[in-house]
C-alpha cells in the first residue's frame, strides 16, 4: 500500500490568483426551488414506472402517443390502465416542468455549462419520451424497455444535479479545498461507482423485462456493495470534516445498505416465492417499486457525490496536465 | 494496488453485463431458428376415406394431490364478478382438464383444408372461455367481451405476429388468425393481470382439449403410426405412440404428475 502523504489544505480565498476565475452569480431562489420540485416529480414519475412494470400494466394502454385515440381524454382508471395512464400524465407534467427548467436556466443562468445542461436534461426528457412510446408501439422489447428505465434513473441525475448547482451553497459559497493525494483518487472511485450503478441499474431493468436471467444483477451486486462502500469509507475516513462531501457519502452509504436489504426481499416475492403467482401480488409489488427507487436515489446521490468531490477534493493540476515528456507541470 | 483492484472491478462489472447481452442474443437465435415457424405454401387438402377412419380417445389423469387453485383478487376492478380461481391446474378427482392433446407426428404431408366456422374467445367475468384453444393454423378467431369493463387482448407469441388491441364493452367482436403452427401462445389482458390462456396453433384437426372430467377423443384419422402429444400449460408436454388400423377406436390416457 503506497503510503499516504498529508493533504494540503488550502480555501480558494487565500490564493493570491485563483487558477479559475468564476463567474460572478446571484442565487436564485425561485429557480433552485423550481429545479428541486421538478427533481421531486421525477423520482415521483420513477415510482409511478416502477408501478407500471410491477404490475405488468405496460401494455394496458395499446397506443401511443394517444391513449385509447385521445390526447386529452383521461379514461377510466381501473386495472393496468390506472397505472399506466398516471405514469403517462406524470411523465407529460414532468416534460412540461422541464422545458420550463431549461428556458429559464438558458435566461437567467449566466453559467454556460449550466444553459447546456438545461438542454441536456430536455433533449433527455424527449428522448425518455419517444422510448417510452417505442416500447408500447413494439410491445416491450426487453432493449428498448431497459433503456427506457436507465434514462429515467439519467434524467433523473440531471435534475437533481441541477437543483444541486442552483441551490445557495454552490452558488454562493466558497468551497473548501482539499487536494487529494492518494490513488486511485476519490474521484476516480466516485466515477467508477457510477459506472457499477449504471451496470446494475442495466442488469436489473433487464431482468425486470425479461431480457435476462436475474443471476447476472444479483451476481454485481457484490462488486456494487464492494466499490461504494470503498468509496464512502475513503470519503468519510479523509474527508470527512467538508460537509459537502460527508453528507453524501453518509446517505450513499446508508442507501447501499437499504436497497441490498430491499433487493433481498424483492428476490424472495419474486423470484422465490413469486414465480408461480397468477397476478402481480402486493408484497412482490411494493419490494421491487422500493427497490426501483431506492436505487435511483442511490445513484443520484453517487452522481452528487462525484460533483462535490469533484468540487471539493480535486486532483492536484500538475498531475491533471501531463508535459509532452509525460511528466507532470507545474501549475 | 488500489489501481489494480479498481481495474478489476470495473471489468467485473463490464463482464457482467457483456455475459447478460450474450444470453439474450442466444435467446433472439433460438426463437428465430424455431423450425415451427416456416410457413408451407397452400397445397390442396388430403382426401380421407371416412370408411377407414379410425378414432383416439382416452383420459388424461393427474396423479397426487391435486394443488389447491389460487385465488385471485378482481378488487382492482368491480365489473370483474364471476369464478375467482385460477386455472392453471384444474384436476377433479385426479381428471386433468385444460390440456391440448394433438397428432404431433405420423400424418406426413398430408395437408388439411382450414374450418370456415371461426373458434371462439370469450371474456366473462374477466376470465377467458375456453382457457386452452385450439385451432389451424389460419382460422379466424372471433373475440368477444361480455363484460362491463374493457379488456385488451394480447397474444404474445413465438413463431406468429404479436399484437394488442383493446376491446370497450359491447364493441364489435374481434378477428383474428395465427399464420404459424405455435403451441401454447398465452394471450393475456394488461388491464387484468390474472387473465391468461392459451391457444393451440396447429397443422391438422385432429386435436382435441381434455374437459373437466379428463377425456379428450380425435375422430377422423387414416390409419397409420402416430405420435400423440399430450401439453399441459405448467405441467409441459407428454407423448405416447399409438398405431391405428383402419376403423379402430382405440383408447390411450395419458398421466402427469406433479
Amino acid at each position: 500500500m503506497p503510503s499516504r502523504q498529508p493533504a494540503r489544505r488550502r480555501r480558494y480565498a487565500n490564493f493570491e490568483e485563483p487558477i479559475l476565475k468564476a463567474v460572478s452569480l446571484p442565487y436564485n431562489r425561485a429557480h433552485h426551488r423550481f429545479a428541486v420540485f421538478t427533481a421531486g416529480v421525477t423520482f415521483l414519475l420513477i415510482i409511478a414506472g416502477a408501478l407500471v412494470t410491477s404490475n405488468d400494466a405496460g401494455l394496458s394502454v395499446p397506443d401511443w402517443p394517444t391513449s385509447f385515440g385521445s390526447l386529452y381524454k383521461i379514461p377510466h382508471l381501473v386495472g393496468g390502465v390506472r397505472f399506466e395512464h398516471t405514469h403517462r400524465m406524470i411523465a407529460q407534467f414532468v416534460g412540461f416542468l422541464t422545458i420550463i427548467l431549461a428556458v429559464w436556466t438558458w435566461r437567467s443562468d449566466r453559467r454556460r455549462w449550466m444553459k447546456y445542461l438545461g438542454i441536456t436534461a430536455l433533449g433527455l426528457v424527449i428522448a425518455q419520451g419517444v422510448l417510452g412510446g417505442l416500447t408500447v408501439l413494439f410491445y416491450l422489447p426487453p432493449a428498448i424497455s431497459s433503456a427506457h428505465a436507465a434514462l429515467a434513473q439519467t434524467f433523473f441525475c440531471v435534475a437533481v444535479l441541477i437543483a444541486i448547482f442552483t441551490g445557495r451553497r454552490w452558488v454562493e459559497e466558497v468551497p473548501e479545498v482539499d487536494l487529494d493525494q492518494q490513488r486511485p483518487s476519490l474521484f476516480t472511485l466516485t466515477l467508477l461507482s457510477i459506472f457499477v450503478l449504471y451496470v446494475q441499474l442495466i442488469l436489473g431493468a433487464m431482468f425486470r423485462h425479461h431480457g435476462l436471467s436475474w443471476w447476472p444483477h444479483v451476481v454485481n451486486s457484490g462488486t456494487v456493495a464492494v466499490v461504494l462502500s470503498w468509496t464512502a469509507i475513503r470519503a468519510l475516513s479523509q474527508y470527512s470534516r467538508i460537509d459537502a462531501v460527508r453528507r453524501p457519502a453518509i446517505t450513499m452509504l446508508s442507501l447501499l445498505i437499504a436497497q441490498l436489504c430491499l433487493g433481498f426481499v424483492a428476490f424472495l416475492t419474486r423470484v422465490a416465492w413469486g414465480h408461480d403467482a397468477v397476478q402481480p401480488e402486493l408484497p412482490m409489488v411494493i419490494s421491487t417499486v422500493a427497490h426501483v427507487a431506492v436505487g435511483a436515489l442511490l445513484l443520484a446521490t453517487t452522481v452528487v457525490l462525484a460533483a462535490q468531490v469533484w468540487r471539493h477534493v480535486p486532483i492536484p493540476f500538475a498531475e491533471r496536465v501531463p508535459s509532452r515528456e509525460g511528466k507532470p507541470v507545474a501549475a | 494496488m488500489n489501481r489494480k483492484l479498481c481495474a478489476a472491478l470495473f471489468l467485473l462489472s463490464l463482464l457482467g453485463l457483456l455475459a447478460g447481452c450474450s444470453k439474450k442474443e442466444n435467446t433472439n437465435e433460438e426463437q428465430s431458428t424455431s423450425p415451427s415457424s416456416e410457413m408451407k405454401p397452400a397445397a390442396t387438402s388430403t382426401p380421407i376415406d371416412p370408411a377407414t377412419a379410425a378414432s383416439v380417445s382416452g383420459t388424461v389423469t393427474f396423479g397426487g394431490a391435486a394443488p389447491k387453485a389460487q385465488k385471485i383478487d378482481m378488487s382492482q376492478d368491480a365489473a370483474c364478478k364471476g369464478n375467482n380461481m385460477a386455472e392453471t391446474i384444474v384436476a377433479n378427482d385426479g381428471k386433468l382438464a385444460n390440456v391440448f392433446v394433438y397428432v404431433k407426428d405420423g400424418l406426413g404431408d398430408r395437408t388439411f383444408d382450414v374450418p370456415k366456422d371461426s373458434a371462439t374467445i370469450d371474456q366473462k367475468g374477466c376470465q377467458y372461455h375456453p382457457h386452452v384453444l385450439g385451432v389451424m393454423a389460419g382460422q379466424n378467431i372471433e373475440i368477444r367481451n361480455d363484460d362491463e369493463t374493457t379488456h385488451n387482448i394480447h397474444p404474445t407469441p413465438k413463431d406468429n405476429r404479436e399484437w394488442n388491441e383493446s376491446q370497450p364493452p359491447k364493441a364489435a367482436a374481434i378477428e383474428k388468425n395465427f399464420a404459424r403452427e405455435e403451441i401454447m401462445l398465452p394471450v393475456k389482458c394488461n388491464q387484468h393481470p390474472w387473465m391468461k390462456m392459451y391457444v393451440n396453433v396447429v397443422k391438422s384437426p385432429f386435436y382435441a382439449v381434455t374437459g373437466a372430467d379428463g377425456k379428450y377423443e380425435i375422430k377422423g384419422l387414416p390409419p397409420g403410426d402416430y405420435t400423440l402429444a399430450f401439453v399441459q400449460e405448467k405441467l409441459g408436454e407428454q407423448d405416447q405412440k399409438v398405431t391405428l388400423a383402419a376403423k379402430d377406436s382405440k383408447t390411450v390416457d395419458q398421466g402427469f404428475k406433479p
